[in-house]
C-alpha cells in the first residue's frame, strides 16, 4: 500500500506540509523549520525507496486512479528516479542549513510562511520531474515558479533590489510559462492527448506538419526561459543575487534542473519520431546557445565583485554545460548532461551555501574585497568553498571532474573537435574567477580584531554536500551508472 | 489565403491579442502597464484553447437526457477544463505580481522602471 503510493507521496507531502507550515503562529517558528525538514526529508526517502523500487525498468502511477492516457500518469524511470533523488536530497540539505540564515535576514514574523512556500517549490519542482502529462507540467512549473518568486522578494528586507528582481522574475517567467502552454495547445490540437508517451506515439502519424513544428518550438522556447538558458536567462542573476541566502542555495540547486530535465524529456521523449527536425534544433539551437552560455556566463563571473552575482553568472555557464551535453543528441551526450546536473547541484549549492555562511559571519553581503583574510578567522567554512570551487572548475579527484571527462568524452565521441576545445577554454576561464576569489579569501591579511565563532548548523550540512563533492570525485559509479540509466529511459520512451 | 485567414477570424483575434500583450510587457515601463498586458497575453492564450475545443454544429458537452447515443454531437470539454486550470494560475499570477508593485511603489515610491533602475545604481539598493 504505502510503497505502491511512493511516487505520489513524493510530490503531495511538501505541497500538503506547505499548506499547514503557512498557519503556523509566528511564534512558533522553530516548529515551521522542523516541519520543512520533515516533509524534504521523507520527501527525499520516498525518492530513494522510489528509485531501488524502479531500478532497471520504469513505475507508471495513475493519479486518482485514472488510467493514463486519460488520467494524469506519473512515471518513474532512470531519468525522473535520479532527477527526484538529486532535487529531493538538495532540498534536505538545504533545509537543514537554512535555519540560522533564515532568521537572520527574514523577521521573525514571516519565517512561517517563507517555509511554506519553501515546501511548494520543492513539491512542485518534484511535480515537475514526476508528471508525464504535459498541461499539469505547466500547473507544477507556475507553482515553482511563484512560490519561488514570493521567497526571492523576502530579500527585501536586505535590500530593496530584490522586488524589482522578483517582478522581473514573475513576468518573464509568465510569458515563458505561456509560450509552453500555448505550444501543448498546438499538439494537444493536433493529436488529441496530453500524456507524454501518447503524445510521442501519435505525433509521426500526423500529416499536416506546420502547427506540430510552431507547437514544439512554442514549447522548446517556453522551457529555455525557465531553465534559464543563455540568451533568456537574464532574470536568473539578479534573482539569486538579491534572494535570501538560503533560497539562493536552494533554488541554485534545484530549481533550474528540474526545467533542464524537462527539456531532455520534451526534445528526446516527446519528440522523439521527429527526429531529423529534432536533430536540426539539436545542431542549430541547442548547441550554440550552450556555447554562448558557456562563455558569457563565465566571463560575467570574471567582471562581477558581489559573491552572490558571481556564482549566478557562474550558473548560466554551468547549465550551459548541462543543454551542451542534452544537445549532442547522443546517449553518451545525455548521460554527461545529467552527471552534470547531480555534480552541478552540489557543486553550487555547497558554493552558496559557504558564502551564506560568509555573509551571516560578516552581517551583509559577500564581496571580493570584504572577503579579504576571512580563511584565516573562518577556516572551516573558507575550505569548504575551495573544495566546491575547485569541483566547479574541474579538479581531478572531485565530482566536477567527473563531469567534465564525460562531457569531453562525448563531444569527442560526436567529433566535434572545436566544441572540444572550446569547453577546455571555458574551464581555463573560469579558474581566473575562482583564483580571484581564494586570492581575496587566502592570500590577504586577516582583517584587524575581527573575532568570529563558526556556527556548526551551517557547516555541517555544508561539510557534508563538500564531502559528497569529493567522494563521488572518487567513486563516481552511482551517479555514472544512474545517469545512463537516464539517457536511456529518455531515448526509449517515457513509461512505455 | 484571404478567404481562409477571414473564415478563421477566432484564430486572428487570438494571434492579434497575444502580440498586443507580448508588445506591452516588452516595451511599457510602467510596472502595472507590464501587467495589463500580460494579462492580455494569457486571456488570447484561453480563447485559442476554447477555439480549439470547439466541434463544428456541437452542443454544450452536457449529456440530453432522452436522446439516442451518439446522435448529438458534443464540443470537447477538455480545452475548457484545461483553460479553466490556467484562468486560476493567471489570476495568481496577476494577484502577486499587483503585490510586488504595491511593495515596490513603498520601497522606491515610484512603478516606472527608469525611475527604479536610475535609484539602483546610485545607491546599489543596500538598506
Amino acid at each position: 500500500m504505502f510503497v505502491d503510493n511512493l511516487p505520489a507521496l513524493i510530490v503531495v507531502i511538501p505541497l500538503l506540509m506547505a499548506a499547514v507550515t503557512a498557519l503556523v503562529p509566528s511564534r512558533l517558528s522553530n516548529l515551521a523549520w522542523l516541519m520543512a525538514l520533515l516533509s524534504t526529508g521523507t520527501s527525499f526517502s520516498a525518492a530513494w525507496l522510489n528509485k531501488s523500487a524502479a531500478e532497471g525498468g520504469s513505475i507508471s502511477y495513475a493519479l486518482g486512479g485514472w488510467p493514463p492516457p486519460w488520467g494524469i500518469e506519473f512515471v518513474t524511470d532512470g531519468a525522473s528516479a535520479l532527477v527526484t533523488v538529486v532535487v529531493s536530497g538538495l532540498a534536505f540539505a538545504s533545509t537543514i542549513y537554512s535555519k540560522p540564515l533564515i532568521y537572520n535576514e527574514i523577521s521573525r514574523g514571516d519565517v512561517p510562511r517563507v517555509y511554506a512556500a519553501w515546501q511548494l517549490t520543492v513539491g512542485a519542482l518534484l511535480g515537475l520531474v514526476m508528471t508525464a502529462d504535459a498541461f499539469n507540467l505547466f500547473v507544477f512549473l507556475e507553482i515553482s515558479a511563484l512560490s519561488s518568486v514570493t521567497m526571492i522578494a523576502m530579500g527585501a528586507g536586505r535590500n530593496r533590489q530584490a522586488l524589482v528582481a522578483a517582478y522581473n522574475y514573475l513576468v518573464i517567467g509568465a510569458v515563458g510559462a505561456t509560450f509552453y502552454v500555448m505550444g501543448v495547445g498546438f499538439l494537444y490540437a493536433m493529436t488529441g492527448t496530453l500524456n507524454m508517451a501518447d503524445l510521442a506515439e501519435r505525433l509521426p502519424g500526423v500529416t499536416a506538419k506546420a502547427p506540430v513544428l510552431v507547437g514544439m518550438a512554442f514549447m522548446v522556447a517556453g522551457i529555455f526561459v525557465k531553465a534559464a538558458v543563455f540568451p533568456v536567462h537574464m532574470w536568473l542573476p539578479a534573482a539569486y543575487g538579491y534572494a535570501p541566502t538560503a533560497v539562493t542555495a536552494l533554488l541554485a540547486a534545484v530549481a533550474t534542473k528540474a526545467s533542464i530535465y524537462v527539456l531532455g524529456r520534451l526534445l528526446f521523449t516527446v519528440f522523439e519520431g521527429l527526429g531529423d527536425v529534432t536533430g536540426l534544433l539539436l545542431n542549430w539551437v541547442v548547441l550554440p546557445v550552450s556555447l554562448m552560455a558557456i562563455f558569457a556566463g563565465t566571463i560575467l563571473a570574471i567582471w562581477e565583485k558581489d559573491l552572490k552575482k558571481l556564482l549566478a553568472q557562474s550558473s548560466i555557464a554551468q547549465i550551459g554545460y548541462i543543454t551542451l551535453g542534452l544537445g549532442l543528441g547522443t546517449t553518451q551526450g545525455i548521460s554527461a548532461g545529467f552527471i552534470h546536473i547531480a555534480n552541478h547541484a552540489l557543486i553550487k549549492g555547497g558554493m552558496f551555501m559557504a558564502v551564506g555562511g560568509l555573509a551571516l559571519a560578516l552581517g551583509k553581503r559577500a564581496n571580493i574585497s570584504n572577503i579579504e583574510g576571512l580563511g584565516r578567522v573562518m577556516p572551516i567554512t573558507a575550505s569548504a568553498l575551495t573544495v566546491c570551487g575547485l569541483s566547479l572548475i574541474g579538479l581531478p579527484l572531485t565530482a566536477g571532474f567527473i563531469s567534465k571527462v564525460y562531457l569531453v568524452l562525448a563531444i569527442i565521441a560526436s567529433e566535434y573537435w572545436m566544441i572540444a576545445a572550446l569547453v577546455l577554454l571555458s574551464s581555463a576561464l573560469s579558474v581566473i574567477y575562482l583564483w580571484k576569489i581564494m586570492e581575496a579569501i587566502w592570500m590577504k591579511p586577516a582583517p584587524h580584531g575581527l573575532k568570529i565563532t563558526e556556527n556548526p548548523a551551517v557547516y555541517l550540512p555544508l561539510w557534508v554536500i563538500t564531502l559528497l563533492n569529493i567522494w563521488l570525485g572518487i567513486d563516481a559509479s552511482f551517479v555514472t551508472t544512474s545517469a545512463d540509466a537516464a539517457a536511456l529511459a529518455l531515448m526509449t520512451g517515457a513509461g512505455s | 489565403m484571404l478567404e481562409t485567414l477571414l473564415l478563421q477570424w477566432n484564430y486572428l483575434v487570438f494571434i492579434m491579442l497575444m502580440m498586443i500583450g507580448l508588445f506591452m510587457v516588452i516595451s511599457r515601463r510602467n510596472l502595472v502597464k507590464k501587467l495589463i498586458g500580460l494579462t492580455i497575453f494569457q486571456t488570447a492564450l484561453f480563447l485559442f484553447y476554447i477555439s480549439v475545443g470547439k466541434v463544428a454544429g456541437g452542443t454544450a458537452p452536457i449529456i440530453v437526457h432522452g436522446a439516442v447515443e451518439g446522435s448529438v454531437l458534443y464540443s470537447n470539454p477538455l480545452p475548457h477544463v484545461l483553460i479553466l486550470t490556467a484562468i486560476v494560475v493567471g489570476v495568481a499570477t496577476t494577484a502577486l505580481g499587483l503585490a510586488l508593485v504595491l511593495r515596490i511603489r513603498d520601497a522606491f515610491g515610484s512603478i516606472e522602471e527608469d525611475d527604479i533602475l536610475a535609484m539602483n545604481t546610485k545607491d546599489g539598493g543596500e538598506k
